[in-house]
């Protein structure tokens, strides 16, 4: 189950620790830590993908005794993390092909079953390229059969590696490299979106999530919750990219819960298909709070602002916390 | 044991005896009775703890062998045609990444048009992937080279494709002898990885390398090719020790003592050409035939040794490159050069056209007398090709030229011819 604990009385959720017991502190807070994505890596400053890479495989880690397989996807993490003949990963790790990491991971738990190593679990990451345009049929097909993988997307809502091109991730409005913020619409079109949480749920696969770097405790949790079953698992990360959203390094993190508390990116955990768990927002924010630092968005407020695409993306997350209840 | 068995059954068996531990399937004619067969045979226990994943396409599947393969099981999987091209990118992945797995192609035409029968459009299109490319010429080589197959894999940790004609050999039933469990073990030994993703051990495997050193990775894949010029004759001779019969190798030259002319030809069409040879001899030509078994790497100098006192030398080959001729072609003019005869292509059986005695024999009958064209294209049919020439002559929207054919010839919906 998703940790319940709140810091509402620090008003942030970023020294939480020293206010818990020992047992429930992050893994991160710890010293023993597995440290699997370890430093001098090539992220930009303020990556939001190593961030969460380092929580979920830290917390994958423990979960599994150090015993862990990660399979990646291409991508910016798998770019900054091997380039050789430097890695940064402490633990057994893979790169094939840009959309087959579900499927190298099938194969990963096969050998395992093959061999009887039942002491041994498997990782499969990527970005939202990776997962959910190209590995999108793979995933789907490691889902269906409900293979013994946990899946971590990273989210960064665009093909940031290659450039900062569109991908079914990227919000509306949006500008990228293939998006430009220039016609009507200016940016990325409103489309009907794709929510591979949600996709992921209509697989009844045993445990879908969605979580985000601006609340580390929860998405570590999230990922002990998903080590602690077997099957299928998936989890959605959303994580900031200060290069592709034209943002601040130092507002990674602020970012990040402004999506959550706009609504933008409800968090939820799912068993089986079904919502078992959201978290509610607690200061409810209006988008263009989180839009304006981005210059991915400063189309929508310079040189004059866009009510019309503002009360769109509002609608938009309106609709999410409904959805999901958002406001308890 | 000799069996009277589909070649599928057979190697579906051959593969059961070598002991797989992780089997991908993904449906496509011709290999499907294949993975059928296997998988009837692990749901029966019959291949102890082996897993058998079906995926939902094949590019997964190349994908699943790709990870099984990495975590040091030994993996096999198979294709055809749409299929094989469909894996591409993790073809030459498994190859760049130095995984022994090991994958059947039943050798299909590509579309468009969409042909389900053989040709070998499918694996010619990835020979320069990196893998070993084994072509069988009956199902008891089939049979054979799955077998051997393993052994090279693992032994220089490079993937290995056996090449089978899809239908001729694939849906053929004849007298295999299936080996012994005993003599496939004796044979081959358990899958040891130069590398593996093993906890105790961290490795990462499929890191970015640059222009610093990707010539020299590169490079030493090559390398792997040429050392398997010597162990692939090495393992034949093995082989036939354990298993009593001789099968695989570089190269199997048939009557080619003195021989003027030798046909040089790739699978299940040297029956074929064997039996015009003997013919051709009956009547006092000096002809001989080659069987290029092992078409990648392409066995240079052995063909050359076999060829470079010919007078003349045909290459048969069911493949085309629009434009040029033939694909194997090349590689033989490569293994000749410096050399002065005459040496002629064949497109012979693509998209499942009979090849027939006749036809051979007319076309060797030329060629002997200098009068073939080049490349020669057998049984092509002159006037089917020139009215549909004609028609898109006459008229810009001409339509579809696959379906204007098969109207022209009767075969749907026009005039019966």
């Amino acid at each position: 189950m998703t940790q319940r604990i709140k810091f509402y009385q620090t008003g942030t959720f970023t020294i939480g620790n020293r206010l818990l017991d020992a047992e429930k502190r992050t893994v991160q807070a710890t010293l023993d830590r597995s440290n699997s994505l370890t430093s001098g890596h090539r992220a930009c400053q303020g990556c939001g993908e190593a961030l969460g890479a380092r929580s979920v495989v830290d917390a994958a880690m423990r979960a599994a005794n150090n015993r862990l397989i990660a399979v990646n996807a291409t991508g910016c993490l798998e770019v900054f993390s091997t380039p050789y003949p430097e890695s940064s990963w402490q633990l057994p790790w893979v790169h094939s092909l840009f959309g087959n990491a579900p499927a190298v991971a099938t194969g990963v738990m096969a050998a395992l079953r093959a061999k009887g190593r039942d002491d041994v679990r498997v990782l499969a990451q990527g970005g939202d390229g990776g997962t959910v345009d190209i590995g999108f049929g793979c995933l789907s097909g490691m889902f269906e059969r409900n293979d013994d993988v946990l899946y971590v997307c990273y989210d960064n809502e665009a093909y940031m590696n290659t450039g900062v091109q569109r991908s079914s991730r990227t919000p509306p409005a949006a500008r990228t490299a293939t998006t430009p913020a220039v016609g009507d619409p200016a940016g990325n079109v409103f489309g009907q979106g794709k929510n591979p949480a949600l996709i992921a749920m209509a697989h009844g696969i045993p445990y879908v999530a969605t979580a985000s770097v601006a609340d580390l405790h929860d998405l570590e949790a999230k990922v002990m919750t998903a080590m602690a079953v077997h099957g299928a698992r998936y989890i959605h990360v959303h994580v900031p990219c200060p290069l592709g959203w034209g943002a601040q390094p130092r507002d990674t993190i602020r970012l990040a819960r402004l999506a959550v508390e706009t609504g933008l990116f409800p968090l939820f955990a799912a068993e089986h298909g079904e919502v078992i768990d959201t978290t509610p927002i607690r200061d409810k924010r209006p988008v263009a709070e989180y839009l304006e630092p981005q210059r991915r968005f400063a189309h929508l407020f310079r040189p004059e602002r866009n009510d019309e695409a503002l009360a769109s993306i509002q609608r938009i997350a309106d609709r999410n916390i409904e959805k999901f209840g958002l406001l308890g | 044991m000799l069996k009277q068995v589909e070649g599928s059954f057979a190697v579906a068996e051959a593969i059961a005896l070598c002991r797989p531990e992780v089997i991908c399937a993904y449906p496509i004619t011709a290999q499907t009775h294949i993975v059928e067969r296997l998988s009837a045979l692990v749901r029966a226990g019959e291949l102890g703890n082996c897993q058998y994943i079906n995926v939902e396409s094949e590019f997964a599947a190349l994908s699943v062998a790709i990870g099984a393969s990495a975590a040091g099981a030994r993996a096999y999987t198979a294709t055809s045609s749409q299929g094989l091209l469909f894996m591409t990118e993790a073809v030459y992945n498994a190859a760049g990444l130095g995984l022994p797995i090991v994958m059947t192609i039943g050798n299909r035409a590509i579309g468009a048009p969409i042909n389900i029968w053989n040709d070998h459009s499918d694996s010619m299109a990835l020979r320069d992937a990196g893998w070993i490319q084994f072509h069988a010429e009956t199902n008891q080589e089939a049979v054979d080279l799955h077998i051997q197959a393993f052994r090279l894999a693992e032994r220089l940790s490079v993937p290995v494709m056996v090449c089978e004609d899809g239908f001729i050999l694939t849906h053929a039933y004849e007298r295999v002898d299936i080996p012994s469990r005993e003599q496939v073990d004796a044979y081959l030994p358990p899958f040891e990885p130069v590398q593996v993703l093993d906890p105790s051990d961290p490795i990462t495997m499929g890191a970015m390398v640059g222009p610093e050193a990707f010539a020299e990775v590169r490079y030493l894949a090559h390398h792997k090719h040429l050392q398997a010029l010597d162990v692939i004759p090495e393992h034949a001779a093995e082989f036939a020790r354990v298993f009593g019969r001789d099968s695989g190798g570089l190269i199997q030259p048939y009557r080619c003592e003195g021989a003027e002319m030798v046909i040089v030809a790739l699978g299940s069409v040297l029956g074929t050409i064997k039996d015009v040879v003997d013919e051709m001899r009956d009547d006092g030509d000096t002809v001989g035939a080659v069987k290029i078994v092992s078409f990648r790497p392409f066995p240079m100098q052995a063909l050359r040794a076999v060829l470079e006192n010919a007078k003349r030398v045909v290459v048969v080959e069911k493949c085309l490159a629009d434009g040029l001729g033939g694909i194997v072609v090349g590689s033989v003019r490569m293994a000749l050069r410096g050399l002065s005869m005459p040496i002629h292509t064949i497109i012979a059986g693509l998209g499942g056209r009979a090849i027939t005695k006749a036809s051979l024999r007319r076309a060797f009958d030329a060629a002997a007398a200098d009068k073939l064209d080049d490349p020669h294209f057998l049984d092509l049919d002159r006037e089917v090709v020139n009215r549909e020439l004609a028609r898109t002559r006459e008229r810009r929207r001409s339509g579809p030229i696959a379906e204007n054919i098969l109207r022209e010839i009767g075969l749907v919906g026009g005039k019966p011819v």
